[in-house]
């Protein structure tokens, strides 16, 4: 592949950087719009650029319990899916982090069924939020091909050894031609070592995975898996902190713009953040003090960052991408209300929910939002949320 | 000794993989068939195990009656499980990252996991060509859960979820045939089995073993909780199912068929009927309906085992 500068497409770049990271398997079923990136590694397989085990399995489900085995050998491991496929595989999503399974996935954020779509929102990542995966977010090509690499170091590290997704708008990112800049493969190879897994299956040492557990036990096996999770938040930010050094791209759980001195922030997910980097610079030039703020890291959700940036505003409008039906809020809302709660100088949260299923949210919608999001936030009308532009 | 056939009990391997202390039923038959299973195996084997009887009485943690790896995943994919487990092991002794070494891969599941939830993902992995073993243990119904009718239910018999009653036979359809479904995928090697003919059993896994691909064993089990009879008895009706041809042994190599076991005398299929609780409520007129089934679809074995 060779390192340097390259106007690629996203998926490419992000199945690039697999290959890269040398796995030894990848399960793939197809389904839009991740595609791409398990079309492209089918051909850096079958042109013998990289040696692992490609599988075309016959469904999702089958994905992910493909990966739960191959990780359970020790096996570098990686699969990509996608909305309704992600609902397919859950009971086996939610197994692979309890079985504590290295597997590391590109989910293309898509919109779930019905009506059927195929275009972009959260809804999918949400259904699945508390399954014990680590969830990172990013928001353009380059991070892509850089989060395949910070996931395989954070997943296989001994002290976390939980499976890890990539969480990417589907188009909106996924099908975007942007420059990104690759590494070469001996950092990658210093990076991220061979993989050498601790109790990997084997005959040489014969071990029990996957064991059931009364009720005398089973409550502590979800104490491990909380530990896990939470314990794992110090070697992301080591994990990125390393990246940087090698590279000099820095990456943080939290990431602010212009949020300083900014009166009102709009929090943000995913690649909504670029749109509204922009968007906080035309309302800077209008006199509005606006900043973003940015969350990349879903779980473990870096609640003292978080805090950090935000205390101390007059409020935050936050820009969610799914809807929690009947509850009070999207579910980036709830999770910034419930980390705020009881704190002191805590910004007051207004919640719009926009873009699903791929409606675009240009910049202007972005100013609506932000400067109605403000009005409403000084009249303290601030319950629930606003399904921004819904007609009807 | 490896080489050869075992007519001996005496030269039957030793060394128990299914330790004693699990939590099965008194005469339970499909854990018998199990600890068969893996003496033919032996160590250097790794199983996928289904949700299910075997999975439920051998792992409450923090104890396992495993004495060679194995891992439990989900109910409906342990043959994706270890399509997984295979890919990953023959790529890193491939690219020099483990020590070459033979191993057995083996996914194992009931046959409500085989024939019902599991169809998907053990279609998928047969048709993709793992070198793997898939042993469906088929004890007719989900005992685990309370004798529940499965497609392997076989018909007239009485379930929790197909039971007898003025207006109904009890199962009212015919048992899944598993074993035609994975021939049907032309996988090297498919067959039949009954603990109640241990040798038999045990030669099949070795062939299974042996011969590089999918493999699918279909290994009848019988289980005196859900068919409704004494434990002392799980062997005798396992031999009566055999020997009324009602489950024929036999195995499919490349395709062809032979009958490993021919009854004789073939015994009343009375006989194999009459005793089980699940069958109780049938009439002569149901024995017959069950008799000319049963009849047809020994008479396709047979003659597709003529034929070869």
């Amino acid at each position: 592949m060779g390192s340097g500068r390259k106007g690629v497409e996203v998926s490419i770049a992000m199945a690039d950087a697999v290959a890269q990271a040398d796995v030894d398997v990848i399960a793939a079923y197809p389904i839009t719009p991740q595609t791409h990136i398990v079309e492209h590694l089918a051909d850096i397989v079958a042109d013998g650029e990289l040696d692992a085990e490609f599988v075309p399995v016959d469904s999702e489900h089958s994905a992910m319990s493909v990966c739960c085995g191959s990780a359970a050998v020790g096996a570098r491991t990686f699969t990509s899916t996608s909305s309704q496929g992600l609902a397919l595989m859950s009971e086996i999503f939610f197994i692979t982090a309890a079985m504590r399974l290295p597997v590391v996935m590109a989910l293309a954020n898509r919109s779930l069924s019905s009506p059927l779509s195929i275009w972009n929102d959260h809804s999918d990542v949400m259904m699945v939020r508390d399954a014990g995966w680590i969830h990172i977010f990013i928001e353009n090509g380059q991070e892509a091909y850089d989060a395949i690499f910070n996931s395989f170091r954070i997943a296989e590290d001994p002290d976390v050894m939980l499976p890890v997704a990539v969480n990417m708008d589907g188009f909106i990112l996924t099908h975007m031609i942007e420059p990104v800049e690759y590494v070469d493969n001996e950092l990658v190879k210093k990076y991220i070592p061979e993989f050498k897994m601790k109790n990997a299956l084997h005959p040489d040492c014969p071990i029990s995975m996957g064991c059931f557990g009364m009720p005398e036990i089973y409550t502590e096996t979800q104490m491990n898996r909380e530990v896990g999770v939470v314990n794992s938040y110090p070697v992301i930010i080591k994990a990125w902190e390393e990246w940087g050094q090698l590279t000099g791209r820095h990456y943080h759980p939290v990431e602010t713009y212009l949020s300083d001195d900014a009166e009102y922030c709009i929090v943000t997910m995913g690649s909504f953040g670029e749109t509204a980097m922009e968007v906080a610079d035309m309302l800077r030039e209008e006199g509005e003090k606006v900043g973003v703020v940015k969350i990349r890291l879903w779980r473990p959700f870096p609640l003292d960052e978080f805090r950090k940036a935000v205390l101390g505003k007059k409020g935050l409008i936050v820009i969610d991408r799914a809807i929690s039906f009947g509850g009070p809020g999207g579910p980036v809302a709830s999770e910034v209300r419930s980390a705020l709660y009881n704190k002191k100088g805590a910004p007051v949260v207004v919640n719009y929910v926009a873009g699903l299923a791929g409606r675009d949210v240009s910049r202007k919608d972005f100013r609506n939002i932000i400067l109605e999001g403000k009005k409403k936030a000084e009249s303290g009308d601030t319950e629930g949320f606003t399904l921004y532009g819904v007609r009807g | 000794m490896d080489k050869y056939s075992v007519f001996s009990a005496r030269l039957v391997e030793q060394t128990e993989y299914m330790a004693s202390g699990h939590r099965a039923c008194q005469g339970c038959a499909e854990v018998l068939a199990l600890r068969l299973v893996l003496k033919a195996l032996g160590r250097d084997t790794i199983v996928a195990m289904s949700t299910g009887c075997m999975e439920i009485i051998s792992s409450p943690l923090p104890l396992t009656s495993w004495n060679i790896p194995w891992i439990h995943n989900a109910f409906e994919n342990s043959s994706a499980v270890v399509s997984g487990c295979e890919s990953g092991m023959k790529a890193m002794m491939r690219k020099g990252k483990l020590a070459p070494k033979k191993i057995n891969f083996v996914a194992m599941g009931g046959d409500g996991a085989t024939a019902d939830i599991g169809m998907g993902p053990l279609s998928g992995a047969l048709e993709r060509g793992h070198d793997m073993i898939y042993v469906c243990y088929d004890n007719e119904a989900y005992m685990n859960t309370g004798i529940q009718r499965s497609s392997s239910t076989p018909y007239g018999a009485s379930t929790t979820t197909s039971p007898a009653g003025k207006a109904s036979i009890g199962q009212q359809t015919r048992k899944k045939n598993m074993p035609q479904i994975a021939v049907a995928h032309n996988v090297p090697y498919v067959a039949t089995a009954c603990p109640s003919f241990p040798f038999d059993l045990m030669e099949k896994v070795k062939r299974a073993a042996e011969i590089p691909g999918p493999a699918y064993l279909h290994i009848l089990s019988v289980c005196p909780t859900g068919w409704r009879i004494p434990p002392d008895e799980a062997i005798r009706y396992g031999r009566l199912a055999v020997d009324t041809c009602m489950f024929p042994l036999y195995e499919v190599v490349d395709g062809k068929y032979r009958l490993t076991y021919r009854p004789n005398p073939v015994l009343p299929l009375k006989e194999y009927l009459s005793g089980q609780g699940r069958y109780r409520h049938l009439t002569e007129k149901d024995h017959e309906k069950i008799e000319s089934m049963m009849k047809s679809d020994y008479e396709k074995i047979v003659k597709l085992s003529d034929e070869v």
